[in-house]
């Protein structure tokens, strides 16, 4: 199964990553030889099987509903890059200007 | 008394006893830390003064009659996937360099309450993905049986360490493979427990359905004692188990007398090296003469867990590894730099000035481009493959071809595993096809590289326990490790049939020759 080009560069943009030029040639051999080799999956028949997303058969976990510290804001936001002491501040989410 | 040749059982009846004391035990393993490590680079962070500071506390509280944990005056070393509160937590990535988690991971926190001392933190690959440690982007880690090849990983600072005597235990985290195999190349004993045994809260999260912590020691005696510690129901991991702890270490006594280990022929097919096959055969010849049975089994969909790991645990890394934004915590972009957006035609990255999109992609807005930006910057290549790998594989018009293709073929691997333990305890095998290979042997073929685990990705899958330990050695001197298979929660059975082998063998006691 070969990727071209421009998947590669699609899943990039999909993933949250800017891949130059070269990033992207290079990705796109790595990635399609690593699908044609994942892709042997084919050869089973699984109709009829369940997907097991989690090794365990539980589900529905509660823990009690009681009140509990929570982390402050300060010790939220010690390792945030840019931040005015009680929000995170990031670049402007629509259009073209402003930056944080 | 040399601390450093003591078992981790000992040292700790040796501090409890007062026959040293936990500062001197400390010492000794920093100034091995300090002696070797510069060859080894087994560490990303050492806290000598912290660490020795908590023994004085712990020989103090002795003195004074005070009660004290199971683990008292304990070296540990724990791999930087685990968030220490006091120490950096980078998971050996730039995108966490520097990072300062606001809490302990649960199995730091129940550590620190054994009073175990901390010494530092251990590189890794990159976020856990790799089986060499080649992927860290603070450099290599170099196995100390031969300082050309590589540790294994991710766990592979981990392994070094404690083969290495820079501390008496470590503790790893296994998603495919990562405990049991760099404790296989690096001639130590690495268990892999059941999925929910022990807490992930706190542990950097790569593939929430596979991550298992796990003890990395020199003996299955020892890995039982820090079980102890460790294992156990956690309110805040929804994944974790509400079972007891058994009482790992005393449950060691029982003899070896009717166990059934299975053997899969398909592990002694093309790919394992010869001296590995060798070595582990020996193993299973100990294990008889020790009293157990040998019983051909089949786990005929094991061939698919190398594909069906790398559709599974990428999937879940890509979704993972979104919330590393630039904007919590983390590395970020620096706004501007060779880029100017050009109004009106969307936030579109110039070519040729340096800009890592390279005229290619288009960006949605500035906070899209930083995202973009910072993450191109903070992740190195492996990571990046994974994202990709696991994005595509979950994208519109490929996730049910591979996705969910994985999860179905991972429900026939681990009904494979169900099928066998009808008919047997365990089930034995090699812990990797080779010894450790070269540094640099596999850095340009990613998919040569995810090969390296083929034997241990299955235990994941199946969310069941392994345990890997030394069988022998190569001509060449490279340890050979052997690996026991065990349903979900044989962790005790798993601890006590390697504990009875090494009653048996002395090969986990051998120790590589190094340069003090």
């Amino acid at each position: 199964m070969a990727l071209s080009r421009q998947d590669v560069a699609k899943v990039g943009l999909l993933a949250r990553l800017a891949l130059s030029g070269d990033d992207l040639d290079r990705m796109t051999g790595e990635l399609s030889k690593i699908v044609g080799f994942v892709s042997q999956l084919e050869e089973l028949d699984t109709a009829d099987v369940v997907p097991l997303a989690h090794p365990l058969d539980t589900q529905n976990v509660f823990r009690d509903d009681e009140p509990a510290a929570s982390l402050t804001t300060a010790e939220a936001l010690q390792s945030a890059p840019r931040h005015d002491g009680a929000c995170f501040l990031v670049p402007a989410v629509l259009g073209e200007s402003g930056a944080a | 008394m040399q601390p450093l040749e003591l078992s981790a059982v000992d040292l700790v009846a040796a501090i409890r006893q007062g026959d040293v004391s936990a500062v001197r035990v400390a010492e000794a393993f920093l100034d091995r830390i300090t002696s070797v490590d510069g060859a080894i680079h087994a560490f990303l962070h050492v806290d000598r003064e912290a660490a020795i500071a908590r023994a004085a506390d712990i020989d103090a509280r002795r003195k004074a009659g005070k009660p004290l944990g199971a683990l008292a005056g304990l070296p540990v070393a724990v791999k930087d996937a685990l968030c220490t509160a006091d120490q950096p937590t980078t998971c050996a990535s730039r995108m966490l360099a520097g990072f300062r988690p606001p809490y302990d991971a649960e199995v730091v926190a129940r550590l620190r309450r054994a009073d175990a001392v901390l010494v530092g933190k251990t590189n890794m690959d990159e976020f856990a993905m790799g089986g060499s440690n080649e992927n860290s982007a603070f450099g290599p880690v170099h196995n100390p049986w031969d300082l050309a090849r590589a540790p294994g990983g991710s766990s592979g600072g981990s392994a070094a360490c404690v083969a290495a005597d820079m501390a008496p235990v470590a503790i790893g985290s296994d998603t495919g493979g990562s405990i049991r195999q760099p404790a296989g190349l690096c001639g130590i004993t690495g268990l892999k427990p059941t999925y929910g045994r022990v807490s992930r809260r706190g542990l950097v999260a790569f593939a929430s359905s596979l991550d298992q912590i796990g003890p990395m020691t020199r003996s299955a005696a020892d890995a039982a004692l820090v079980m102890e510690a460790i294992a156990g129901h956690d309110p805040g991991d929804s994944t974790s188990l509400r079972a007891e702890v058994p009482p790992y270490a005393s449950l060691l006594e029982q003899p070896l007398t009717g166990l059934r280990i299975g053997r899969v022929a398909e592990h002694f097919g093309p790919g394992l090296d010869p001296e590995v096959a060798h070595g582990v055969e020996e193993a299973f010849a100990a294990f008889k003469a020790a009293g157990a049975t040998i019983h051909d089994v089949e786990l005929p969909h094991a061939k698919y867990g190398i594909a069906t790991y790398y559709l599974v645990a990428p999937c879940e890394a890509s979704s993972n590894l979104a919330r590393y934004d630039g904007a919590h915590y983390g590395h970020r972009a620096e706004p501007g730099k060779g880029h100017r957006a050009e109004p009106g035609k969307g936030h579109r990255a110039e070519p040729g000035k340096g800009h890592p999109a390279d005229g290619v992609m288009t960006f949605e807005s500035p906070l899209v481009e930083m995202y973009c930006r910072s993450r191109a910057e903070g992740f190195g290549p492996e990571v990046k493959r994974r994202i990709m790998l696991g994005t595509y594989a979950l994208s519109s018009g490929y996730y049910d071809a591979y996705y969910a293709k994985a999860l179905r073929v991972r429900r026939l691997i681990r009904q494979d595993y169900l099928d066998a333990f009808r008919g047997v305890d365990l089930i034995g095998g090699p812990v990797s096809p080779t010894p450790a290979f070269p540094l640099g042997e596999k850095t340009s073929d990613p998919l040569a590289m995810y090969l390296v685990d083929m034997y241990t990705v299955g235990t994941n899958l199946a969310g069941i326990g392994g345990i890997s330990f030394p069988c022998g050695f190569t001509k060449g001197g490279l340890p050979i490790g052997f690996q026991l298979q065990g349903p979900a929660l044989s962790e005790p059975l798993l601890l006590r049939a390697a504990d009875r082998y090494q009653r048996l063998t002395d090969w986990h006691r051998r120790r590589p020759k190094l340069p003090a």
